[in-house]
């Protein structure tokens, strides 16, 4: 709970929302700003959202149900290592479902979650615009091309090796 | 968002409406434009089946039960939602369209226990009336089903998220009538589920306790916490002396658990009703309120006199202080120090008659009987414990509890004769019984201030200009030469309004009086399931409970709360003047801020 008043948001997210206040209908921009927040956090804590709800004036309640609402909004922390799966159609059409099950299976972690360790999460992306290389993956910022499910565990341990 | 946030529908204006003809079921009608398709038909007395829609919410249109088919329309339209057009042709019950609105029912139902025979709101379940009427007569689907444990931690609302049909009128009624803005929908699809901001328990939210959740929902995914258990085990015990009170409202809306019209006044049957269960001593909250009356007009006057800490902010709405402190800590030091006419009489039970008896203050068992949820927790505040740990007020019922445990007792309530209340602490006076409705406390106080203030009572004792059956009210009275502005506020979306005058210094204020629930205690959130055919929040409802107080106070010769005499004699008895050191230390109380801090 937010009995504290000392602030814990990033000072580019507090004068993001300012700027909010200053507009019409400073509310409409909760998305954006939780857009924001987790693009400079990596994902949205209660804290953080708690605090956003007071600076804006919009009431938690809402700020929840929209923050779980939307797909894109990560609500725990990303893995050391972000794995991100391309789900584009390109790369769709070449297999790249069977790669998000090869990866499931071995982390034993559905896609939005990180496993227990802190290590690994699952992600996806839409088009990279790297179709030519379908199906791709990327861990953390390296890209990989023309993925196979059997490569899946050599991904992984490479990762750990670097 | 913006409709998230002030979900309100703008409601058309009365000015220069055209008028539209239609049919429904080759019926021509004749209606104002913006009129909807089941107000249309509700002309014709044509009832279409519904879910979602509250005529005293905003539109949800989610549940689609209310469909009706209209020419020309490729797809069924949901009719709550839907204004009528000129020539439209609508039908309401063909073949098809009860099929349609059977299978939703029946979808439904899939995921929904199968425990109507154990449920609290068997025999008052929109659900269950909705099922019966629509003719679903089988469970077959043995599928997956949202499973949740019953959320308890509030010390007056009870959640069962797997009775939850999601129609959101909850959500609505805490955002658009109490402005609390507690409620939300997390999640999507079958994990949709309605909870506090963060799936927080509702004793760690910002629930204020008022029970209106409970009133509009049309299943038991909402319920009081029960106490009913507790007092029949008090009852049974032959060492306790079981003291009940019963608040002013109650006897203006007991009268409808048992079939009885809205606006009967039952405040005799209720008073037998108890004995025959068994309690040994029948008190009036009225008498408490008439207390409040002279503890609060003195504390009043006081800061008149001072000019300090004005406008007084009332305090016999537990709802509502809670509210103060989440939302309006700053206001705090303008609160009235009053206790509750409930805890004042609770104290004075356990002080002032267990002396007079010659009791053990241990050995009583003290019910209060109330409209409303919050005052559970009222009687669970640390604030309202005496010195030995244990609370001035045992268990509090709600009407809907006490409706129950007379049915469970098997007396028929309307049969009983009329019983009077025990001394000296059932004596009240009318300006008690208006407690019980919005500007009743704000009528009362002024009666009494006016009398102290000029030495001589109003000419005319009905206040009406303070009555405020709208929500709110503002009126301006002349005493001694001086002008006192007060107000009155009931569902916190209003009070909002004010406190905001308040603060922004827009206007000087005096004295504000402020109640949780709509139309104030008689709309509580403990009161009746309305009767068929009526909904919660209903302003016909609340006028005739709000007449049957009225009615009774104008048949009182005793009118104002400083001459009831046994109000006297308790001062020259034992609490010596208002605002006594005896008096403040039995009878106020402190408030202080609560997180999670609220969103105006
Ligand atoms: S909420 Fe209604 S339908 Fe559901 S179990 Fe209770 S009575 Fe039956
Ligand atoms: S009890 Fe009142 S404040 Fe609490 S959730 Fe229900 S409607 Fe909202
Ligand atoms: S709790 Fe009741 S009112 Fe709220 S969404 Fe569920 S069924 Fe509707
Ligand atoms: S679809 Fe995967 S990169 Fe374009
Ligand atoms: S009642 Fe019309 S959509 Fe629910």
């Amino acid at each position: 709970m937010t009995n504290s008043t000392q602030t814990k948001l990033y000072p580019e997210i507090i004068e993001f929302i300012e700027e909010c206040l200053t507009r019409e209908h400073p509310e409409s921009y909760l998305i954006s700003i939780l857009h924001k927040l987790q693009e400079r956090h990596g994902y949205l804590t209660r804290e953080h959202m708690y605090e956003v709800a007071q600076r804006l004036q919009v009431p938690a309640s809402v700020v929840s149900g929209v923050s779980t609402f939307y797909h894109f909004f990560r609500l725990k922390p990303r893995g050391r290592y972000a794995i991100s799966i391309c789900l584009g159609t390109a790369c769709f059409v070449k297999g790249a479902d069977k790669i998000l099950e090869a990866f499931r299976k071995k982390l034993g972690i559905n896609m939005g979650e990180t496993t227990k360790d802190g290590l690994f999460s699952l992600e996806n992306t839409r088009c990279l615009g790297v179709c030519g290389l379908a199906p791709v993956v990327t861990i953390n910022d390296k890209i990989y091309s023309r993925v196979t499910p059997q490569q899946v565990p050599d991904l992984l341990s490479r990762a750990l090796a670097d | 968002m913006r409709r998230m946030l002030h979900g309100m529908q703008i409601r058309g204006c009365t000015q220069k409406m055209k008028t539209i003809n239609l049919i429904i079921d080759e019926t021509p009608v004749k209606v104002p434009e913006q009129t909807t398709i089941m107000q249309a038909a509700e002309t014709l007395g044509i009832h279409i089946p519904r879910l979602c829609y509250h005529p005293h919410l905003s539109l949800e249109g989610a549940c689609r039960i209310c469909v009706v088919e209209v020419d020309g329309a490729r797809n069924y339209q949901t009719s709550c939602s839907t204004q009528v057009r000129e020539g439209m042709q609508v039908r309401t019950n063909s073949p098809d369209i009860r099929q349609a609105r059977r299978d939703l029912v029946e979808l439904i139902l899939d995921n929904h226990p199968k425990e109507c025979q154990t449920c609290e709101r068997d025999g008052q379940c929109e659900l269950q009336d909705l099922a019966y009427s629509l003719g679903v007569r089988e469970r077959l689907f043995e599928g997956k089903r949202k499973q949740y444990p019953i959320e308890d931690s509030s010390l007056s609302v009870i959640r069962d998220s797997e009775k939850c049909i999601l129609c959101r009128r909850c959500v609505r009624v805490c955002a658009e009538i109490q402005g609390v803005h507690n409620l939300t929908q997390m999640h999507r699809g079958f994990n949709t589920v309605v909870t506090p901001a963060f799936e927080a328990p509702l004793m760690e939210s910002v629930c204020i306790n008022c029970g209106q959740c409970i009133n509009v929902c049309p299943t038991a995914a909402f319920l009081e916490k029960k106490s009913t258990d507790e007092v029949w085990a008090a009852l049974a015990d032959p060492a306790k002396h079981v003291v009940v009170q019963i608040a002013p409202s109650i006897r203006a809306a007991i009268g409808e658990g048992f079939g009885l019209p809205p606006g009967t006044p039952a405040t005799g049957q209720t008073v037998t009703a108890l004995r025959r269960l068994g309690f040994d001593t029948v008190f009036d909250t009225n008498f408490g309120a008439d207390l409040t009356i002279v503890e609060e007009a003195h504390e009043f006057m006081q800061r008149l006199e001072k000019n300090e800490r004005l406008p007084l902010l009332t305090s016999c709405s537990p709802g509502w202080i809670k509210f103060m402190e989440h939302f309006y800590p700053e206001l705090i030091p303008h609160a009235s120090s009053c206790r509750s006419p409930m805890m004042m009489l609770s104290v004075l039970t356990k002080t002032y008659y267990a002396e007079k008896k010659s009791l053990d203050p241990e050995n009583i068992y003290v019910v209060g009987v109330m409209p409303c949820t919050a005052k559970k927790f009222e009687a669970q505040r640390p604030e309202h414990y005496m010195e030995n740990q244990s609370p001035y007020t045992d268990a509090v019922l709600t009407t809907r509890e006490l409706v129950w445990m007379i049915k469970a007792y098997g007396l028929d309530f309307t049969r009983l004769s009329a019983g009077d209340f025990d001394h000296p602490m059932g004596v009240s006076s009318g300006a008690g019984d208006i407690f019980g409705t919005t500007g009743g406390v704000m009528e009362a106080a002024l009666r009494t201030a006016v009398a102290k203030l000029t030495g001589q009572a109003l000419t005319d004792l009905n206040l009406t200009q303070v009555r405020a059956t709208e929500g709110l009210k503002e009126a301006a009275l002349e005493v001694n030469g001086k002008v006192l502005n007060v107000a009155v506020a009931n569902g916190l979306n209003n009070a909002k309004i004010i406190l905001e005058k308040v603060k922004s210094g827009e206007k000087t204020f005096h004295m504000i009086e402020l109640m949780a629930c709509p139309g104030g205690c008689i709309g509580g959130g403990g009161q009746p399931y309305p009767p068929d055919g009526h909904y919660v929040l209903d302003p016909e409802i609340l006028k005739l409970r709000a007449s049957a107080l009225y009615a009774i106070d104008q048949g009182k010769k005793l009118r104002q709360s400083h001459e009831n005499p046994y109000i006297i004699k308790l001062y020259e008895e034992y609490l010596k003047h208002p605002g006594s050191e005896l008096a403040h230390r039995l009878l106020h109380t402190s408030y202080s801020p609560r997180y999670p801090k609220g969103i105006k």
